[in-house]
């Protein structure tokens, strides 16, 4: 993760850095090597979730989000909600490759007194804008900053990022329609729309297609993209927002597990940690894949 | 006949007020507009007033991303609906994430009578005292009402203000200054301390004087921080009393009388009585028949007082 302390989120924002998108590519494999191995560590972690949204949380934090670690609490900035809070390991892990902590406090998650809770708490810890765990909440919360946002006049964008069981609870979508009502066209949710929830797919749990259908039906602009090709998401993200007025909804078509064969779309990995083998086999996939 | 008022106005009023010194304040409001007597915040500050229609889950929630962006949110709902609907809003996105958000609760406890036990709120206290960061109060007149919305405005961190719509009258001195945690003696008594909130503050005070004719001094306690609960006041009560009756607008399990017990047990038991609504729905009928159905006027009080006494006299 070294050679990534340097690339701090606010100079790319302000262009003074620029990464290709190579180089983001390779940033995204790292932090998942960096995940897994911290999940290896703790004995704990939802792998399948935070491995399909490495490469979203890599293109928001190294080529769009307006945050500043030297000033995590700076008016102006964008707000980022992970509403799936259950795949904290991957938010850690970028939080550490942006500078807003350090790489050896990886090593403590979910210990004892550790900030880095099995949920992101945004008391805990710099660079945390939301308390979450238990599922709904986070577009509810980020339809309020956004609403926050407007009312000050304040450049800030808000975006949040659920998964996609996440939105059979029902508080989504009386966020959905406040965003629309309120013209909140700062405001973009990206779903991680992996297809998988703890136990089967979502389409035999409680099917959620016609997705993009629905969103549209809220009123929201909806785009949808490859969630792990990194430059589809820049140019869905630059181009916000989709429609003018609008929330926008980024269905990112996204794989539970992305990045290793094993473990790719493969319910079981939910939340199933890697034995020392299983480790030694990922990590030298994604080590192949980070060159 | 003494002044009753409806403490909703109050609260309006103090939110306009407060509203005009500090541009962070909005209110948001879940299609209660009217039932928060927010009309006239709604004409002086349009853009103020956030309403998110039928949706409470989602009206914390949007308050909590509103506190985080620097506002200060007044969540005004009916009580049953905004505890009830919202609960896990109001422990994860306000108390756990310690966001700056005030619930203004409205037709707390019977208030809404007839309307049935769907629109009763006899568990808030219940739900809400056990959530850390959380302070919430009970204010007992329109002084009061007025003192705890700006107490809220002015800490940091959330509060749950729980009004009525039932008319009380006056309880508490001008120069009376509402402060959070600290319980408010309203009346010196030596046989028994009656220890009451919101609209059952009144009617402690009339049950002590009917006491006082049958030779009985009471000790009448204003509890309308239920928590932080004032332990000092509750221990000192036990010791220089010896007995404490509790009276709610609540249910008696988790309300204010077991948060005065649970002091109690632990610094100086001594005998009391838990008035308040049992373990039940209640049944059909207005405001002030279920209060006398469940043994809350002041008469009520002096008997299970007088009783209590009677028990464990010496």
């Amino acid at each position: 993760m070294t050679e990534s302390r340097v690339l701090r989120p606010a100079a790319i924002a302000d262009g003074t850095v620029a990464l290709s998108d190579d180089q983001l590519r390779q940033l995204a494999c790292r932090i998942r090597i960096r995940d897994l191995r911290m999940i290896q560590t703790a004995g704990a972690g939802h792998t399948g979730g935070e491995l399909s949204i490495a490469d979203i949380l890599t293109v928001l934090y190294f080529a769009f989000l307006r945050v500043d670690p030297a000033r995590p609490d700076w008016p102006e900035r964008d707000r980022f909600v992970l509403s799936k809070g259950h795949a904290a390991g991957a938010l850690y892990t970028t939080l550490a490759a942006a500078g807003f902590i350090e790489d050896a406090e990886l090593d403590t998650f979910q210990r004892p007194e550790s900030r880095l809770n099995g949920h992101p708490s945004r008391h805990l810890l710099p660079g945390v804008e939301a308390s979450t765990g238990p599922l709904g909440h986070g577009l509810p919360i980020a339809v309020g900053m956004a609403l926050a946002a407007k009312l000050g006049r304040s450049p800030s964008r808000t975006i949040v990022l659920t998964g996609d069981g996440e939105l059979q609870e029902g508080s989504n979508w009386e966020a959905a329609m406040a965003a629309s009502h309120f013209e909140l066209d700062r405001l973009t949710l990206i779903i991680d729309r992996n297809r998988l929830q703890q136990g089967d797919s979502t389409e035999r749990t409680m099917a959620l297609e016609p997705l993009a259908d629905k969103w549209r039906a809220f009123g929201w602009g909806v785009v949808e993209v490859d969630g792990h090709d990194i430059p589809s998401l820049r140019r869905v993200l630059d181009q916000l927002p989709v429609l003018p007025g609008k929330p926008t909804c980024v269905i990112a078509h996204t794989h539970k597990g992305q990045g290793v064969s094993f473990m790719r779309d493969a319910v079981e990995w939910h939340h199933r940690v890697p034995t020392a083998d299983e480790l030694s086999r990922a990590l030298s996939e994604l080590e192949a894949a980070a060159k | 006949m003494t002044d009753l008022f409806d403490c909703r106005q109050t609260f309006a009023q103090t939110l306009i007020e407060l509203a005009a010194r500090d541009e962070r304040i909005v209110a948001v409001v879940a299609d209660s507009v009217g039932s928060s007597s927010l009309r006239d915040f709604s004409r002086q500050f349009p853009d103020r007033l956030i309403n998110v229609g039928i949706a409470e889950q989602d009206m914390v929630g949007i308050a909590a991303g509103l506190a985080s962006g620097g506002r200060v949110p007044f969540v005004c709902s009916p009580t049953p609906f905004l505890t009830g609907r919202a609960l896990e809003q109001i422990k994860v996105d306000m108390a756990y994430s310690f966001n700056n958000v005030k619930l203004v609760g409205m037709s707390s406890g019977l208030a809404y009578g007839a309307l049935g036990a769907t629109h009763h709120s006899i568990e808030d206290f219940a739900w809400t005292r056990v959530l850390p960061n959380l302070v919430v109060i009970a204010p007992a007149d329109p002084l009061e009402t007025s003192q705890a919305i700006v107490a809220a405005a002015e800490r940091e961190g959330p509060v749950f203000v729980r009004l009525s719509r039932m008319g009380v009258p006056a309880v508490h001195a001008p120069d009376y200054r509402l402060r959070i945690g600290v319980a408010a003696q309203l009346h010196a008594g030596e046989d028994v301390t009656l220890i009451a909130n919101g609209v059952l503050v009144s009617r402690a005070l009339d049950a002590a004087s009917l006491l006082a004719t049958a030779g009985v001094s009471a000790r009448v306690i204003n509890m309308a921080t239920v928590s932080p609960i004032d332990a000092a006041a509750i221990e000192a009560a036990a010791r220089e009393t010896g007995r404490i009756v509790t009276l709610e607008e609540h249910s008696v399990v988790g309300g204010l009388g077991s948060a005065v017990a649970e002091v109690v047990v632990r610094t100086h038991p001594v005998p009391m009585r838990m008035l308040g609504v049992p373990n039940v729905f209640a049944p059909t009928g207005s405001a002030e028949w279920l209060m006398k159905r469940f043994g809350l006027e002041p008469a009520d009080i002096r008997d299970a007082a007088l009783q209590l006494v009677r028990e464990t006299a010496a």
